[in-house]
């Protein structure tokens, strides 16, 4: 029980459920763009992938981290609207041609690993994006253990959090976002166009998951791992889902899952079966799911392709 | 995940049993090739020799007898997976958790193998059944349950489940229950009487192509001649109507993606009883994602499963050769797949290309001088590009 | 009638506004719109006149810059159009309220209404939005909350919305597709009303309808259409109905349904106390009873979304009963599955012929036994036998006339109407006592129509009981033999076929209990 009091009290397991909720935060935001426009984009997966590699690649080949960072997301982009070309333009399975996504960039990336770097992994002297510490906030209770010395990236998802629901649901795009995901053809006649909204709302998720891959190879480490991001993609689609296709929902569902990533963490070393631990975060997506079941209502034209014109 | 190419598919009366036969797998075979001809110019943009690669990718796969064999028995894992991927699309059920239930189903049989004494004409099917129910098990109760009475997507939640029956495997092999006494984790070894027969010496094919065979065989006779098949076909085709003519939606529901696990957790079986014979540690097998590709480009018909299975088969057996023969990364293979799969999906890029150029020489007409009538044309031409069947 | 709308145009000789010429549009396999001209003048409500499927719905698309003509042109105060999309069309004063409302529930009105042309600004600054609409509503005397979510308010206002959302727009051309089509009688005078206004502002109005009488109503001109023609342009003051309906079909038409004396039977549906729920547990059906003899058709009247789905899944089991009791034949049915509902001897025409009763990308011998795929006719210890399927194919196709007559052909590959016979077929190929006929004939052409009421007819001649839903006022009364009114999920009154009207139909279906 001490044990238990031990974990639980501890300001670290906090600061890491921020810090392991970052990869999850930026998709699960990027996928509420994406569905919140009507398309599912399971994706996500394969971008951060693209992202976490080309942030390593491009990282250590200028030794600027920062190059990494804006290689990532380029990539991701690109990635992003290939997908957005198949899944709206030729208004192909969406869930489909994201696995097709998943399974190239799997490959494509331990692929270009043994390429480029060889059997030896990446470059051991990649440099990664600063942490910032300010010591006045690392002098703050609660606050300062949690929030500082992180990653610059985590502040970053902060701000496009808060940004992103600004964006969602004051702007006119956002307004026109929504629009586009509940009823297209609605948006149609009222002169929107329809496949612009739903590009821009794929590519946000391809940048957001293209920075969620680098935060993972450039962020917390400086190498690129095969398929390093593990599922993460599918487990901020969940979030997404439980929190009801919003930003603020899904950062907290994020969190939720982030926590249970964190959580494993010290119960590895203190209970015997660390592999049935790290089965948590999976659980708990798991559980969540079936708990908020059909109470979480989709975007009405969600996953359903449009076609324009006659 | 309705295939709206069957919505323009003439009678076979009308237009011959070939004819038929070339529209169903014009989109596969176009996709394939495209998927190569890309996947060579990767190839030579990192610095290789695209011919040389796919020479000895072919070698690898057909080369000899003995590759034949090993590109047949790489087969079976994938015909058994991808054909229970194929049964869950046809119920509407997007199963990507094929590798959690392989794993399970490989668990099962591995344990019953080692663990049970029995002769083999016992032994074997006992420890089928085991690997079976396991993958039903693992694909019917959590996601299938989730599914029919929670609404919990089935496409996360079959795939969270992979990752727990992979660090569930994990569990039992690193200083777990199933590790062979020693240092390795790995299981001990299955009994003989539990091995699926080697058909051809020197070579992985064993006995295990007879399974996915008559599965293949059974899945096919369920599917298109039983009332239950029926009723698979009508739920994945139309969810309302299947209720509304009082079919037990939720029910099959469950039904659907346990049998599609079951078919799973028979891969893994096979693919145990009959080639590796223990558990290794290991974070995937490959087989369970490359199942999804397979039903899919067989467009979930369980006899095309075995012509996708073969291919991606001989992809995998391939790719070892292209390692070593021309130094291409094996993952390349990986990469063709995925471009594979993308222009399945895609497949209305071919009409939207034949639009374009229709497009392009009713420009080129009309500026040669006979404006007026050039819409129709260009309609007429865009028509006959539809009707030419993509 | 007295309305303003029906006084006679004082600006017929304006010159029109806009003007189509040789207008010719082609989908595969049909011509929509074949070398249509036509014109609209400003201060003018033409109506289009025209049986589902002439093309009328394709025509205003086209204006409207949703679809792309093959042939022709589209001329706006004498200049070409060139209508590249919805947005086109809108910036040239071009609005259109669509017969399935553009909407989103979600949204607010203001939301909607702005939505596509909001205040300029990179925020989206709702106050405004919502003041400008309110001016707007003010302007054109349609009162309505800015502030009010679109899929709380009642169809009337969510077509007040659409109508204001072309307004905002600055509209000066109005296409109205089939406005009429889900409104109650005292709405649809309101829409008149409200028509009539904008005529004297000078707004050209398109008029999509088939009904006859409300064309003959408010017309100034009437445009008849059949497959995808225009047939000819009259006046109203030069015609009647009998010869509009006969050049909208093509032929003589019978307006009045044949009907032989009611003679009722013992009671055989006896629905008791009825409570439902929708989804979302919000209860549609408040205590619903009614009875239904043998020999005999209840309509149901009322508008739609009152709880009529509700309540028709209810007694087939797709929905769970909360309280109440459904007998038939003196057995309780209440809560059985689809399945035991159907074997007791129960048919059910549902009202989403392509969403419920069919699987499209089966072929038509499959959809002919989608409900007793499994019966002893059928199957076999679990397995089909397909000679028998064959069969009952090859006699149903031939016996309800399914066009094209073969059985291996896809559902989806059918038209709406030879869909509803694929239905008609299967149901009444259960050999039914009670059959449930939900809308059974929207959408459909006149042909089809006559056909299905035809049949409806027989069934109940047989001794058969039947259920008839329809938002359609006119073939509940010209079917039914009692009529039973429903307004927020409760019966306001059952009154005698024979003896209902129209106006006091249309006072029950707003909540008016028993005053009729």
């Amino acid at each position: 029980m001490s044990g238990l009091l031990a974990i639980f009290g501890n300001m670290q397991l906090w600061a890491s459920t921020l810090s392991l909720s970052v990869p999850l935060v930026l998709p699960a935001l990027g996928g509420t763009f994406s569905e919140r426009t009507g398309v599912v984009n399971i994706a996500m997966e394969g971008i951060m992938l693209i992202g976490a590699f080309f942030a390593v690649f491009f990282s250590s080949l200028t030794m600027n981290p920062w190059v990494g960072l804006l290689g990532a997301v380029v990539a991701g982009g690109i990635m992003a609207v290939i997908f957005a070309w198949a899944a709206i333009r030729l208004r192909s399975d969406q869930v489909i041609i994201g696995m097709a996504v998943n399974i190239f960039a799997s490959g494509l990336t331990a692929y270009l690993l043994n390429t480029i770097f060889g059997f030896g992994g990446t470059p051991v002297n990649t440099p990664m994006l600063p942490h910032l510490n300010w010591p006045w906030l690392g002098r703050i209770p609660v606050l300062g253990p949690l929030l500082n010395d992180q990653s610059i990236l985590v502040y970053i998802t902060l701000l496009l959090v808060v940004a992103g629901h600004f964006f969602l649901f004051h702007t006119r795009l956002g307004l026109r976002m929504r629009a586009v995901g509940e009823n297209p053809e609605a948006a149609d006649t009222a002169g929107i166009n329809v496949y612009r909204i739903r590009y821009l709302g794929v590519l946000i998720s391809g940048f957001l998951s293209a920075l969620a891959g680098a935060y993972l190879s450039i962020g917390v480490l400086n190498s690129f791992e095969v398929d390093m991001t593990n599922g993460r993609g599918y487990i901020a689609l969940a979030a997404m889902i439980f929190g009801r296709w919003t930003p603020f929902g899904s950062f907290g569902a994020a969190l939720l899952f982030g926590f249970a990533s964190a959580l494993s963490m010290p119960l590895q070393s203190s209970v015997a079966a660390k592999n049935l631990v790290q089965m948590l975060p999976y659980v708990v997506t798991i559980l969540a799911l079936i708990g908020v079941g059909g109470k979480s209502v989709a975007p009405a034209a969600d996953g359903v392709p449009y076609e324009a014109e006659k | 995940m309705q295939n709206e190419n069957f919505q323009d598919v003439t009678p076979l009366e009308r237009h011959g049993f070939l004819r038929a036969l070339l529209r169903a797998v014009s989109t596969p075979l176009v996709a394939v090739i495209l998927g190569i001809l890309l996947g060579s110019v990767i190839i030579e943009v990192s610095g290789y020799n695209a011919i040389a690669a796919y020479v000895s990718l072919f070698q690898g796969a057909f080369g000899s007898g003995y590759s034949i064999a090993n590109t047949l028995a790489n087969a079976v894992p994938l015909i058994l997976a991808g054909l229970g991927v194929a049964v869950g699309f046809r119920a509407g059920l997007f199963n990507i958790g094929a590798e959690g239930q392989y794993w399970m189903g490989a668990i099962a049989a591995v344990w019953v193998g080692y663990a049970v004494n029995l002769p083999w004409y016992l032994h074997i099917p006992l420890a089928l059944a085991a690997a079976a129910v396991a993958g039903a098990l693992w694909g019917g109760i959590v996601p299938g349950l989730a599914k029919a009475y929670a609404g919990a997507h089935e496409v996360i939640t079959t795939m969270m489940m992979s990752y727990v029956a992979i660090f569930f495997s994990h569990y039992l092999l690193e200083n777990g229950p199933m590790m062979e006494p020693g240092y390795v984790p790995q299981s001990p070894v299955i009994r003989s009487s539990a091995f699926l027969p080697v058909l051809v010496k020197g070579t992985q094919l064993s006995a295990g192509i007879f399974v996915a065979l008559a599965a293949v065989a059974v899945v096919y006779w369920v599917l298109y001649y039983t009332t239950w098949g029926f009723e698979i076909r009508a739920l994945g085709l139309n969810r309302r109507a299947a209720r509304y003519g009082g079919m037990p939606v939720q029910r099959n529901i469950v039904l659907a993606l346990a049998v599609s696990g079951l078919l799973a957790g028979l891969a893994g079986a096979a693919q145990m009883m009959g080639v590796q014979h223990r558990l290794y540690d290991s974070f995937s097998s490959g087989y369970g994602y490359t199942a999804i590709v397979v039903a899919l480009l067989a467009k979930n018909d369980p006899i095309g499963v075995v012509f996708s299975a073969l291919l991606f088969a001989a992809l995998g057996t391939g790719a070892q050769y292209m390692q070593i023969g021309a130094n291409v990364p094996g993952r390349m293979t990986d990469v063709i797949t995925g471009l594979i799969v993308f222009f399945v999906a895609a497949e209305r890029m071919v009409e939207l290309a034949s639009r374009w150029l229709a497009k392009r020489r009713q420009q080129r007409r009309s500026q040669a001088g006979r404006p007026g009538v050039g819409p129709a044309q260009g309609r007429g031409a865009e028509l006959e590009s539809k009707g030419a069947g993509v | 009638m007295g309305t303003p709308a029906a006084q006679g145009s004082k600006t017929a000789n304006q010159p029109p506004i806009l003007e189509l010429q040789h207008i010719t549009k082609r989908f595969p396999g049909v011509v929509a719109n074949d070398d249509v001209s036509l014109d609209f003048r400003p201060g003018e409500i033409h109506a289009i006149l025209g049986e589902n499927g002439a093309g009328k719905t394709t025509l205003m698309n086209i204006i409207y810059g949703l679809y792309h003509p093959d042939e022709g042109q589209v001329f706006m105060e004498g200049r070409p159009l060139n209508l590249e999309g919805p947005h086109a069309a809108i910036a040239h004063g071009i609005g259109m309220v669509h017969q399935h409302f553009m909407l989103i529930p979600v949204l607010t009105v203001a939301e909607n209404i702005v939505l596509g042309s909001e205040p300029p600004g990179f925020r989206f600054d709702i106050r405004r939005a919502a003041a400008e609409v309110k001016k707007i509503s003010e302007a054109y005397h349609l009162e309505i909350d800015p502030w009010a979510k679109v899929g709380d308010l009642t169809v009337g206002l969510q077509q007040r919305v659409e109508i204001l959302k072309a307004f905002y727009r600055r509209a000066r051309v109005l296409i109205l597709d089939e406005p009429t089509a889900v409104l109650t009688p005292s709405e649809i005078e309101d829409l008149f009303q409200i028509m009539a206004r904008l005529k004297a502002d000078g707004i050209a109005i398109a008029f999509i309808s088939h009904k006859l009488d409300e064309v003959m109503q408010v017309a100034d001109r009437i445009t008849i259409m059949r497959r995808g023609r225009v047939v000819r342009t009259l006046l109203p003051t030069e015609t009647n109905p009998q010869e509009l309906a006969n050049l909208m079909v093509g032929r003589e038409v019978v307006l009045q349904v044949k009907k032989s004396p009611y003679r009722p039977g013992p009671v055989l549906v006896d629905v008791q106390n009825l409570v439902v729920a929708d989804e979302h547990n919000y209860p549609r059906v408040n205590g619903v009873s009614f009875q239904i003899r043998r020999g005999e058709i209840l309509g149901l009247a009322g508008v739609d979304g009152n709880g009529q789905r509700e309540l028709i899944e209810a007694i087939v089991g797709l929905r769970p009963v909360r309280s109440g009791k459904v007998l038939f034949a003196g057995r309780d049915i209440t809560g059985l599955s689809p399945r035991q509902v159907s074997r007791a001897g129960i048919s059910y025409i549902p009202q989403d012929r392509q969403g419920d009763g069919l699987v499209l990308n089966f072929t038509v011998a499959e959809n002919l036994i989608l409900k007793d795929y499994n019966g002893p006719q059928i199957a076999r210890r679990g397995r089909i036998d397909f000679r028998r399927v064959r069969e009952r194919a090859q006699r149903l196709v031939g016996q309800y006339g399914v066009a094209p007559p073969n059985p291996s052909l896809l559902a989806g590959n059918l038209s709406g109407g030879n869909q509803q016979k694929v239905i008609l077929a299967r149901e009444m190929g259960l050999a039914p006592e009670f059959l449930i006929a939900a809308q059974p004939t929207r959408g459909l052409d006149v042909g089809a129509i006559e056909y299905i009421h035809k049949r409806l007819l027989e069934l109940r001649d047989q001794g058969k009981a039947i259920l008839l839903f329809s938002l359609e006022l006119e073939e509940i009364l010209s079917l039914s033999d009692e009529i039973a009114v429903i307004y927020k999920g409760q019966i306001m009154d059952i009154v005698p076929g024979d003896k209902a009207t129209r106006e006091g139909l249309g006072l029950l279906m707003l909540g008016a209990r028993k005053s009729a």
